[in-house]
């Protein structure tokens, strides 16, 4: 029955925002804890931790998000676990996040300069207490910005659920645009949505980002100290 | 777990898997295509620093940036036929990845542009050249060498981001997969060989644009996978 586009249908679309965020922030927690989990691996400098690492990555970067929800929501059932659509998009998206946020945080941390972690090593730290004390409180810094860029790519890659029938907000315009045949209106306000979402997390990693690049050029006029691994260090000391 | 694979349902289909892989093919190319000709032509506008139309673009590349592409195409291709613009699916799928990839070259020439040395453009305005000239013959060349391995991720970015378009029933590859499992019910063979294919697109692009830094832009792709 077509039925014009009222209040009542922003309202269902708005319902659905609580899965669009729900769903977020579970692929953010997943991919939070496996991406810190590719980063250490990718940065251990151990063949047989980053080499299953960036397999994973290769996997997870190279292949569609679409596919991967496809074969998570499928796959499962394969091994006699009926998934429904909620727990097969929030485990996609996790290891997809992951592969994501594993590669920015490698990178922050291969950017903390080698005589910080020489430093660790010459103060005879463990490998955990130098990654906690020294290396994680300035990769931390440097990580911030990309880590809320990735956030919003999170945020927009929910939409691909509706793909398996989640009802979130893009779902939840298509079952609008069904029954009032309006899908112009239905997309944008869905649309307006998501940038209302998006855009201040946008806006808050290019400041953050502008702040980190001005504070880093400042630091690195004022001392140009903080890489020791030029100078040669004599064994017989 | 007790299942046997039937891959050879999946290889029954080989020529749809081949046609549609070339229509991801041809989505992705246009998109590449078109979308860095949207970018540049954008870099070459802002240029002249026009504030209405700096404006434009840059409501133009944040609206963009922050709603999903599926979104997107659901807007042109079901959304803009109420406005009176009809389009077939493929060309919707090209329209939407265009203006998709385009905003994120966008930004990401601009970043390049403001890159090049400005003693470049002063000394091309000391040579007397005209303001287009230095823009095609001084800093576009020099930008684009900047950017190229962030426009490398950006271009594999929206080659995946084709299998979206299955959505507004484009028939590229993933549409093709969706078909195949709901004749063959073998769901999880038919993704894993579209994965499989996904996976080696994506190599060889990556190998093309690696290729083309290393040899003759001196850079590398390695390292620069890009923040959506």
């Amino acid at each position: 029955m077509i039925q014009p586009f009222e209040w009542q249908d922003s309202i269902f679309i708005l319902r659905a925002l609580r899965w669009t965020l729900g769903l977020s922030l579970a692929a953010f927690i997943g991919g939070g804890t496996i991406g810190l989990a590719v980063a250490l691996m990718r940065s251990s400098g151990r063949t047989y931790y980053s080499v299953p690492a960036l397999t994973y990555v290769i996997l997870f970067q190279g292949t569609p998000l679409l596919i991967q929800l496809m074969l998570s929501f499928f796959g499962a059932s394969m091994f006699g676990v009926d998934v429904s659509p909620w727990m097969a998009a929030a485990l996609a998206l996790s290891l997809n996040t992951g592969a994501f946020l594993g590669e920015t945080w490698r990178g922050c941390i291969e950017a903390i300069p080698s005589g910080q972690r020489a430093a660790g090593i010459a103060l005879g730290l463990h490998w955990r207490h130098r990654f906690v004390y020294i290396i994680l409180p300035q990769a931390l810094r440097i990580a911030i910005a990309p880590t809320v860029g990735i956030l919003v790519q999170v945020v927009k890659n929910t939409s691909v659920a509706s793909m398996i029938g989640l009802v979130e907000i893009t779902r939840a315009g298509q079952i609008v645009t069904a029954t009032t045949l309006e899908p112009f209106v239905v997309y944008l306000i869905v649309a307006g949505i998501y940038f209302a979402l998006c855009w201040p997390l946008s806006l808050l990693s290019g400041k953050l980002e502008a702040r980190s690049a001005t504070s880093r050029a400042t630091r690195r006029s004022a001392a140009p100290i903080g890489n020791y691994t030029a100078k040669p260090v004599s064994r017989t000391l | 777990m007790d299942y046997i694979f039937h891959f050879g349902d999946v290889f029954r289909y080989s020529g749809e898997l081949i046609d549609g892989t070339l229509t991801t093919l041809r989505l992705a190319l246009w998109a590449m295509v078109l979308g860095l000709t949207v970018a540049t032509g954008n870099a070459m506008v802002r240029t002249l620093r026009i504030p209405v139309v700096d404006m434009t673009i840059a409501v133009y590349v944040e609206v963009i940036r922050n709603t999903p592409l599926l979104v997107q195409a659901y807007l042109i291709f079901f959304g803009l036929p109420a406005l009176g613009i009809r389009m077939n699916s493929e060309t919707a799928a090209v329209v939407a990845l265009v203006l998709n990839v385009g905003a994120y070259s966008t930004e990401i020439l601009r970043a390049g542009v403001e890159a090049v040395p400005s003693g470049q453009v002063e000394a091309g305005s000391a040579l007397g050249l005209r303001p287009g000239l230095i823009f095609r013959k001084i800093i576009l060349p020099q930008a684009l060498k900047i950017v190229f391995p962030a426009l490398g991720s950006q271009f594999i970015m929206i080659l995946l981001a084709t299998s979206l378009m299955s959505a507004i029933s484009t028939p590229e590859l993933t549409s093709i997969t969706n078909s195949i499992q709901s004749q063959t019910f073998r769901s999880f063979e038919a993704y894993v060989v579209s994965a499989i294919i996904y996976l080696a697109l994506t190599i060889f692009f990556f190998g093309v644009f690696e290729f083309v830094a290393r040899n003759f832009l001196g850079s590398t792709l390695i390292n620069r996978m890009e923040v959506r």
